[in-house]
């Protein structure tokens, strides 16, 4: 009997938002440096000035560190939907598929290749040229992120596409609907530019550092100011894009905006609060300890004074009808697959648009197989099904608070950055720049719990209402899962080990060593340096 | 004929490019850090074989990338399939591929003796495992895979990870790969390199040639023994599904019954053995630049020859032949293929302008004087 393990399912989601955790970690900083590094050559090349060169070399030697492992780290990503979510790659394989391939063709073949001439180029090309290449591997690494975030928008929001019953496939229908999905567009633009809100406070934060110790000034100051300005306008960019974002989940996933805001019931306009904490239990169905601001809710999230919200609740009751509807459709399905007769077939397009209700009840059925389910149980298989349809409200809830919660933070940040940059007043508010310094990591902690809001808060879909996370899985044994596991957790461990080291060995180090000493000289350097 | 069968089959053709592409800059730059640690004694010998293909790697690399997504996109179900059935062996490969990019970037950037030598280590696994699962890879499906498919779609394992590694076929075609892979990497070093690299590569270059023809001609007196796969009845325009539609019979020998019906295809490991034999000549005359095209011509009559045998196969089953994956029953739509195509017609060009221009801005020796003074290098 060919069951599914849901032990395994469980080990694979694991080890993906492991693996997809970690690279994300690398990934915003190549996104937002490459435009930085090319905005510090454009004024070297049209001002001439020294201190720009030096620092497009030394943010570019930082960037080649971080962009080892984005690499790297990538290669997993591109390999993992074959070797783990067959069912999910197969079934949607046209959709996801082809934005990723494009993504080779158009993207990354682009910045790989010039990446290799951005660093070695220097005394082989014409300044122009050179700025030119810096220019196509910015370009290229953000068509990176486009493209990826195409085929991640058609999974929240399978747009340009139907499922074929011959092929037990979706069926990519239009490449326009799939390129402007309304979703890929905006999460493009809130992904890419938290990227450079992310290179922003990496950049800003180690001029502080330059400056506390009152080295490199020049050079400081001014990184500082352009990070501080790139900064604030990328923030700004972030929450507008992000609130076009939630009005889309608003439209299409109503249960992960009703997750993300802990909405159990329908809420009740204008009075609903806008909850800052809370405790969700999903088990029990309801929160405690809610902290909320009235009146903030509804114009927050539908952009009016009236509409409700539902809740989680009420849309697990919608569901009911959806998911014995499914369960029709899935057997019609197997049916037809099996016996190949137009009556079956005819069932199923009564049903189909429910099909994936139907499967995600199929863990409930006898054996996984929703035909072997007796009529007079359908009720209790759909009753066992209804809460599944929630992601994780604990999750979603507090990943997309912190998100916020960090946000705001950096807007403030940046505005006051910007306003003591601007008035030179940053060296006398050394706490400032310790914050400053201290904040580095955090834009990339944000856009982890991005990534968790947007992808703990589709499940238990991989393919929204179409395909069940719990389906689509490869049939592994738990020693198979087990394996790779321990070998991603060692080695990328020690992948983060070195590579912060290293990060913190050339940070330290500053930009006047950097091409006058041999790399052996260092650890004394560094210690001359600082004294 | 049918659209939708000649944009199967153009794939087909496409992806044999791109195996092809990923088999020669990929292969040679993987043959590099395998012959890292023999054409290099000293740090600054070694630094200068990194610096030789440093600007390039990365890119080269994305064929490697490209390939996955390209059979994701053209063909979901041999991605989701063969990826998931070979699983420990890709993960070995994953871990392999995945320590090179972080080698390049952080061998050279501390100078302790222990810490360069981990690091050439690392480049001598991460560039002899990849090729050798590549090659391996193609004489585990050559014979045949174990597995079925429910009627969802969902793949199940009938074989043992075991049996993939430990099997003598496939590491004659894992070895194979490296040897072309080794060859080739030679041949570059020759190009960028000075005495005392260039002759050592020369002659590494040289051997491994003569290895990889051997090898060649080895596997193909094998498979003439060996069981092959008949598609007796399938409709090329098929809807890609493999669950039904399809019958297979398994026959001793099978896999030289294209070559039987068309005779022309012999051109195929003609050109193979040819190319490789006029490249080790060539390396032997000190012409490395003349050698290096050969190359590619080994690399499309090595992996010719396989497509020639086991069309339309792309990954037979042993244990329901029926379910064989092959290019009818496991593509994308029509719509799928043709917007891909569209694409791969306006950059796969582009790629090959703008990859041959930066070798031609990178062009000339790496000296090893200059690349001990330089700090920015790898």
């Amino acid at each position: 009997m060919d069951l599914i393990n849901p032990a395994v399912v469980d080990l694979s989601r694991f080890q993906f938002a492991l693996t997809a955790l970690y690279h994300f970690m690398f990934v915003p900083l190549t996104l937002g440096l490459t435009f930085m590094l090319a905005a510090m050559e454009t004024v070297y090349v049209v001002t001439g000035k020294q201190v720009y060169k030096d620092m497009a070399l030394f943010w570019g030697k930082l960037f080649g560190i971080n962009f080892a492992l984005g690499v790297a780290t990538g290669l997993t990503m591109e390999f993992e939907f074959g070797t783990n979510w067959s069912m999910y790659s197969r079934f949607f394989g046209d959709m996801f598929g082809t934005p990723l391939a494009i993504e080779g063709l158009m993207a990354f073949f682009m910045e790989s290749t010039f990446v290799g001439l951005m660093f070695f180029g220097w005394d082989r090309l014409s300044k122009p040229v050179h700025l030119a290449i810096t220019y196509l591997v910015a370009l290229g690494s953000n068509l990176s992120a486009l493209w990826i975030l195409v085929a991640n928008a058609s999974m929240n929001m399978p747009n340009g596409a139907h499922f074929d019953p011959e092929t037990l496939r979706m069926t990519f229908d239009s490449f326009v609907g799939v390129v402007f999905n309304p979703d890929a567009q905006a999460k493009f633009v809130h992904t890419s530019v938290a990227g450079y809100v992310a290179a922003s406070m990496f950049v800003m934060g180690i001029s502080a550092f330059y400056l506390l110790r009152k080295e490199h000034r020049e050079f400081a100051a001014r990184s500082f100011r352009m990070a501080a300005l790139f900064g604030i306008f990328s923030t700004v960019a972030v929450i507008t894009l992000g609130d076009v974002l939630g009005r889309l989940d608003y439209e299409h996933q109503p249960t992960k905006i009703a997750a993300i805001e802990g909405l159990w019931h329908t809420s009740k306009p204008p009075y609903e609060p806008w909850i800052i904490a809370a405790l969700p239990n999903d088990a029990k169905q309801e929160s405690s300890y809610e902290i909320g601001v009235p009146f903030v809710l509804t114009p927050l999230i539908t952009h009016s004074f009236t509409t409700p919200i539902t809740g989680m609740i009420e849309l697990e009751d919608a569901a009911a009808p959806r998911i014995e509807s499914g369960i029709a459709a899935v057997s019609a399905l197997r049916r037809y697959e099996e016996g190949h007769q137009a009556a079956d077939l005819e069932m199923f397009h009564a049903h189909q648009n429910d099909m994936g209700y139907g499967l995600l009840a199929s863990r409930h059925a006898p054996n996984q197989d929703v035909t072997a389910i007796p009529p007079e149980q359908i009720q209790s298989v759909v009753e066992q099904t209804k809460p599944d349809i929630l992601p994780n409200v604990f999750v979603t809830f507090w990943s997309f608070r912190l998100m916020v919660f960090l946000g705001v933070f950096f807007f403030v940040l940046f505005a006051m950055a910007s306003y003591l940059s601007l008035k030179n007043q940053l060296e006398r508010n050394r706490l400032f720049l310790k914050i400053c310094m201290w904040a580095i990591p955090l834009p990339i902690l944000a856009t982890e719990f991005g990534w968790i809001t947007a992808e703990a808060g589709r499940q238990p879909w991989t393919v929204f209402e179409r395909l069940p996370t719990f389906m689509s899985a490869s049939t592994h044994s738990v020693s198979y899962m087990l394996f790779s596991l321990a070998g991603f957790t060692v080695l990328y461990s020690i992948f983060i080990a070195v590579e912060l080291y290293l990060m913190f060995k050339f940070a330290r180090l500053g930009p006047e060593a950097h091409g006058q000493h041999d790399h052996g000289a260092d650890a004394d350097h560094l210690s001359v340096v600082a004294h | 004929m049918d659209l939708y069968v000649i944009l199967k089959l153009v794939w087909a053709g496409l992806l044999c490019v791109l195996l092809i592409g990923l088999g020669l800059m990929v292969g040679m730059d993987m043959g590099v850090g395998t012959l890292l640690r023999f054409v290099g004694r000293t740090d600054g010998e070694r630094r200068t074989a990194l610096n030789i293909i440093g600007p390039h790697w990365d890119g080269n690399q994305v064929w490697f990338i490209l390939g996955g997504g390209a059979i994701f996109a053209a063909f979901p179900t041999l991605y989701a399939t063969s990826f998931s059935v070979f699983y420990v062996v890709m993960i070995l490969l994953l871990f392999s591929m995945i320590l090179r990019p972080v080698a390049f970037e952080y061998r050279s950037k501390v100078d302790a003796r222990l810490w360069r030598a981990s690091w050439d280590w690392v480049f001598l696994l991460s560039g002899f495992l990849p090729m050798f699962v590549y090659g391996a890879a193609f004489g585990n499906i050559l014979q045949g895979v174990g597995y079925h498919f429910n009627w969802s779609g969902q793949y199940f394992q009938d074989g043992s990870f075991l049996s993939y590694l430990l099997n003598p076929f496939a590491i004659l075609c894992g070895l194979m790969a490296v040897s072309l892979s080794v060859m080739q990497g030679g041949v570059m070093l020759m190009i960028r390199s000075e005495n005392p690299i260039h002759d050592r590569a020369r002659r590494y270059a040289s051997r491994a040639g003569l290895v990889a023809v051997v090898l060649f001609l080895a596997g193909g007196v094998w498979v003439r023994g060996m069981h092959g796969f008949v598609l007796e009845q399938g409709n090329p325009a098929m809807p890609a599904n493999p669950m039904h539609g399809q019958h297979v019979s398994m026959q001793a020998g099978a896999w030289l019954n294209n070559y039987a019906a068309h005779p022309v295809l012999w051109l195929l490991p003609l050109l193979g053995v040819v190319c490789m034999l006029a490249e080790v000549a060539l390396v032997l005359a000190n012409r490395p630049r003349v050698a290096w095209w050969m190359g590619l011509g080994a690399w499309v009559g090595t992996i010719g020859t396989v497509a020639a045998s086991m069309f339309p196969f792309f990954m037979p089953s042993t244990t329901n032949p029926d379910q064989s994956l092959t290019i009818w029953n496991s593509s994308a739509s029509q719509y799928g293929l043709t917007c891909m195509l569209a694409v791969a017609l306006i950059f796969v060009p582009l790629i090959l302008c703008y990859t041959s221009w930066c070798y031609y801005v990178m062009r000339g020796k790496v000296h090893t004087a200059d690349i001990i003074k330089d700090t920015h290098s790898y």
